[in-house]
């Protein structure tokens, strides 16, 4: 089932603990994790890349959605 | 690895700024102080009255406006706010409470280290301690809320104010104060102390260099990235003061510092917190000041009232000490702190 996190609006560390939460009980497939600035972005990306997953980074707008995938 | 040379290579260049500052006149130790510095503009602007310590510091100007440009530059400026204001205001207070006991942001923190300032060493831990418990609040669910997006008016307030602070400066009007003694009237040349600030600006934008999320983030997810610029500060400054010969180590006689040990350790503690509940080091503040967050131009609002508060009222630490009212306030800053996490956070069920 696939997964959203929005993290719209918060500044990290939030979405990255959020973003982590999400992972390590999906333990696979994909979780979207959506953020509003490029901090969250960037820490998001490296959190879960750290983690094994691969990042897809799309611009939405003002956001980013992050399709985080293993 | 780019980015860990590159926040490696921003944070020696803070250290080496603060060492040249000193050389240039800045107070010993203080080449760069955030905490103080706001203080000082909070005094030049009379919401203070503490004759020795009243400067309109260029770099803070310079940080702001810096990271503004940047963020501009690479599309990064982005006006936001509405995020808890009330409780970033208070943050902002008491982080400037807590950095006042100590006499020292954590970035001035490093430096003390740095010049051989052992009360640091005693203040180092009381300040992971803050983080660390900032740190249980973010494990369970704190949150300020969600910010929003904001006009192109809001976001240009904080770069605004910077410009307008430059002015007054530059033309020095009656009105404003400047401390004749004391570290107020120690300062680097205004070009240099710009151009330090503007520099370091742009750096601390590019990299998020914070104080605060060096330790968090180690604490949270053993992610040292942060802390390779933290570390990069340290090691520069010591190297700069050992070399001009402002590495002078002890306890006793340190330049605008004091000796009570309690109350190093827990000013450092009250910032520690206070940082992590607002979400950055004052430095960091700053910073998204300049990116546009209103939020975080209300937190540096809050330390500069909470400048004025901790003079106005005798509270602020002092060479001779901290003073007993001084002691409670970080007792109350504690309780408040621990309040503001609690209510944010979902510890306590019947939070949202």
């Amino acid at each position: 089932m696939p997964e959203t996190v929005d993290c719209r609006g918060l500044s990290c560390p939030e979405p990255v603990i959020q973003a982590r939460q999400a992972l390590q009980q999906a333990s696979g497939g994909t979780v979207t994790v959506v953020v509003s600035n490029t901090v969250a972005r960037d820490n998001v990306s490296r959190a879960a890349k750290s983690m094994g997953w691969q990042v897809a980074v799309e611009e939405d707008g003002d956001d980013f959605k992050l399709s985080i995938s293993k | 690895m780019r980015d860990r040379l590159f926040i490696i290579i921003a944070g020696a260049v803070v250290g080496l700024l603060a060492v040249v500052l000193v050389l240039q006149g800045n107070p010993v130790n203080m080449g760069f102080c955030i905490a103080c510095f706001i203080r000082d503009i909070s005094g030049a602007l009379g919401l203070h009255r503490a004759g020795v310590v009243q400067y309109i510091r260029p770099e803070i100007i310079g940080l702001i406006i810096g990271a503004f440009a940047t963020a501009l530059f690479v599309k990064e400026f982005k006006p936001t706010g509405g995020s808890s204001p009330v409780l970033r205001f208070a943050l902002g207070m008491f982080m400037m409470a807590g950095a006042l006991i100590f006499l020292g942001c954590p970035l001035r923190l490093v430096l003390r280290l740095a010049g051989g300032d052992w009360n640091a060493l005693i203040a180092l831990p009381g300040y992971v301690v803050g983080v660390w418990l900032g740190t249980i609040f973010l494990k369970n669910g704190y949150t300020l809320g969600r910010s929003q997006e904001q006009s192109n008016v809001n976001g240009y307030a904080g770069p605004f104010i910077a410009v307008i602070l430059l002015i007054l400066l530059v033309a020095a009007p009656a009105f404003i104060f400047f401390s004749e003694e004391g570290p107020g009237a120690m300062g680097a040349p205004l070009v240099l102390a710009l151009g330090a600030g503007l520099l370091v600006g742009v750096l601390a934008q590019r990299t998020r260099l914070c104080t605060m999320g060096a330790i968090r983030d180690i604490i949270l997810f053993k992610d040292f990235h942060l802390f390779y610029g933290f570390a990069a500060i340290f090691v520069v400054a010591l190297i700069g003061n050992l070399l001009t010969g402002y590495f002078n180590p002890g306890f006793e006689g340190q330049p605008v510092a004091h000796i009570s040990t309690l109350w190093n350790f827990l000013g450092m503690t009250v910032v520690g917190l206070a940082a992590v509940l607002a979400g950055g080091c004052p430095m960091r503040q700053l910073i998204l000041t300049g990116e546009g967050q209103g939020d975080a131009l209300l937190t540096v609002f809050g330390m500069m009232a909470g400048a004025a508060f901790m003079h106005n009222f005798g509270l602020a630490g002092s060479p001779a000490g901290v003073s007993p009212a001084g002691q409670w306030i970080v007792l109350i800053s504690l309780i408040v702190l621990g309040i503001i996490g609690l209510g944010n956070s979902k510890l306590l069920s019947g939070n949202k």
